[in-house]
């Protein structure tokens, strides 16, 4: 199983890979919000803890269906299931690969994004924990979505439906720490819903995933 | 015996497909599946492969026997052609992929993107695959696509020296790979009845019979 986690990060750093996409995104998406809203900074200030959640959020989203659907259309999801490894493993190695590819980058981005947005100094820990703990969930609810959606020829759509009202609670509880953070509270209390989110997110949702993709390999 | 089948229904999507399959395949044998197109060879390989669940019947064999290689590579075209059986044989627990190079003559190609590979070549390192599975059963889904006339006899050869050393093989393919202890099964008359091309009314779920 280690294998194939070594397998996908050496296919995302490789041309075509995707290893940038959601990071390019990210930076794209939040040096853009500036110039569509105004260079106020009192204004930036305000948005700028649910801007960046959003733009994580989106940018996790744009990378979703490349995790399983690649391997469906070569057929190595097939040869995968038939392998001793168990489908939950494959789902959970999914699921880690995408963080690292995709939710690890930005949360290393987000506080040099913070400083565009004229983020307050003191939600720049806040920021940093709130998405290192929630970027996780968005992997492993998103994998879960890409495992329903595999099959399907230009599931994107579909895919986006399904998953985004599943991120609402990560979102609300994420941008929640920073917004705390940003006005000089204490913001413990959604950065513990965020983790309990995060963990059971990753308790269940591999095995879930695994019998998603068992029904659409048949 | 390695594989027993008794009477097997196979379903593709929820169509049913097969019905009342039954065989056996002993170790050195190998079983040649024949049919025409849209018979129901591949949903009989998924099905023995448990990728698709049965709607009826038995598959008795022991776990983890079954190595599968279906129409598709399932090869990554970024990987080389080494990276790529290496992943396999890591998935298998298996260490040495110097035997599976060997056996298709992949030597040459090793460092090879497999991307930048020919589908004859592609193919032969989707089956030298197999030789990394360990597994004795080999159900193979018209295996020789894409191959020319040297590297279907050099297949013959692998799928004969696996035969060989007790293992077995379900091949469904239309030529003739010349394996001692082929057996052949037709499987259209295992066709459901609303499939077969004989059956006036196949396909149309309203037509009635008139007496």
């Amino acid at each position: 199983m280690l294998g194939l986690l070594k397998r996908d990060l050496a296919l995302a750093v490789r041309a075509g890979g995707g290893f940038g996409l959601s990071l390019a995104f990210f930076l794209i998406f939040a040096t853009l919000v500036p110039f569509g809203v105004g260079p106020q900074t009192q204004v930036l200030q305000t948005i700028a803890p649910g801007i960046l959640w959003l733009g994580a959020l989106l940018a996790c989203l744009l990378s979703l269906d490349r995790i399983f659907q690649l391997d469906w259309e070569d057929g190595t999801l097939d040869l995968l299931a038939t392998a001793p490894v168990p489908l939950e493993g494959v789902a959970a190695m999914k699921a880690l690969s995408h963080w690292i590819t995709t939710g690890l980058p930005l949360v290393l981005a987000a506080p040099v994004l913070g400083l565009l947005l004229n983020l307050p100094l003191p939600a720049y820990p806040w920021l940093v924990a709130s998405l290192a703990l929630g970027t996780p969930a968005l992997s492993a609810i998103g994998t879960f979505g890409a495992a329903l959606t595999v099959g399907i020829k230009r599931g994107g759509l579909l895919l986006s439906l399904l998953v985004l009202p599943l991120y609402v609670p990560t979102l609300i509880f994420g941008a929640l720490a920073v917004i705390r953070g940003a006005e000089g509270q204490d913001a413990t209390t959604p950065l513990i819903l965020l983790a309990g989110i995060t963990l059971g997110a990753l308790a269940i949702l591999p095995f879930a995933a695994a019998a998603a993709l068992r029904i659409n390999l048949r | 015996m390695l594989l027993t089948v008794t009477d097997l229904s196979c379903a593709r999507g929820s169509a049913q497909v097969l019905a009342g399959v039954g065989f056996s395949v002993a170790r050195g044998d190998a079983l040649i599946l024949r049919g025409p197109n849209g018979a129901g060879k591949t949903t009989l390989l998924r099905t023995l492969a448990g990728l698709t669940p049965p709607l009826a019947g038995a598959i008795d064999c022991a776990p983890d026997a079954i190595a599968y290689a279906g129409h598709a590579d399932g090869l990554k075209a970024q990987l080389t052609v080494a990276e790529n059986l290496r992943f396999w044989a890591g998935a298998f627990a298996a260490h040495d992929i110097t035997p599976a190079l060997d056996a298709f003559d992949l030597h040459p190609l090793a460092d090879r993107r497999a991307g930048e590979m020919s589908a004859g070549q592609k193919r032969r390192l989707s089956l030298a695959r197999l030789l990394v599975t360990g597994r004795p059963v080999w159900c193979l889904d018209e295996p020789t696509v894409s191959l020319d006339v040297e590297n279907v006899a050099r297949f013959a050869g692998a799928v004969e020296a696996h035969l060989a050393t007790g293992g077995a093989a379900v091949i469904a393919t239309h030529i003739d790979l010349g394996l001692p202890n082929a057996h052949t099964l037709d499987v259209t008359p295992f066709m459901a009845r609303r499939l077969r091309a004989d059956d006036p009314f196949g396909g149309d779920p309203f037509a009635e019979e008139v007496g």
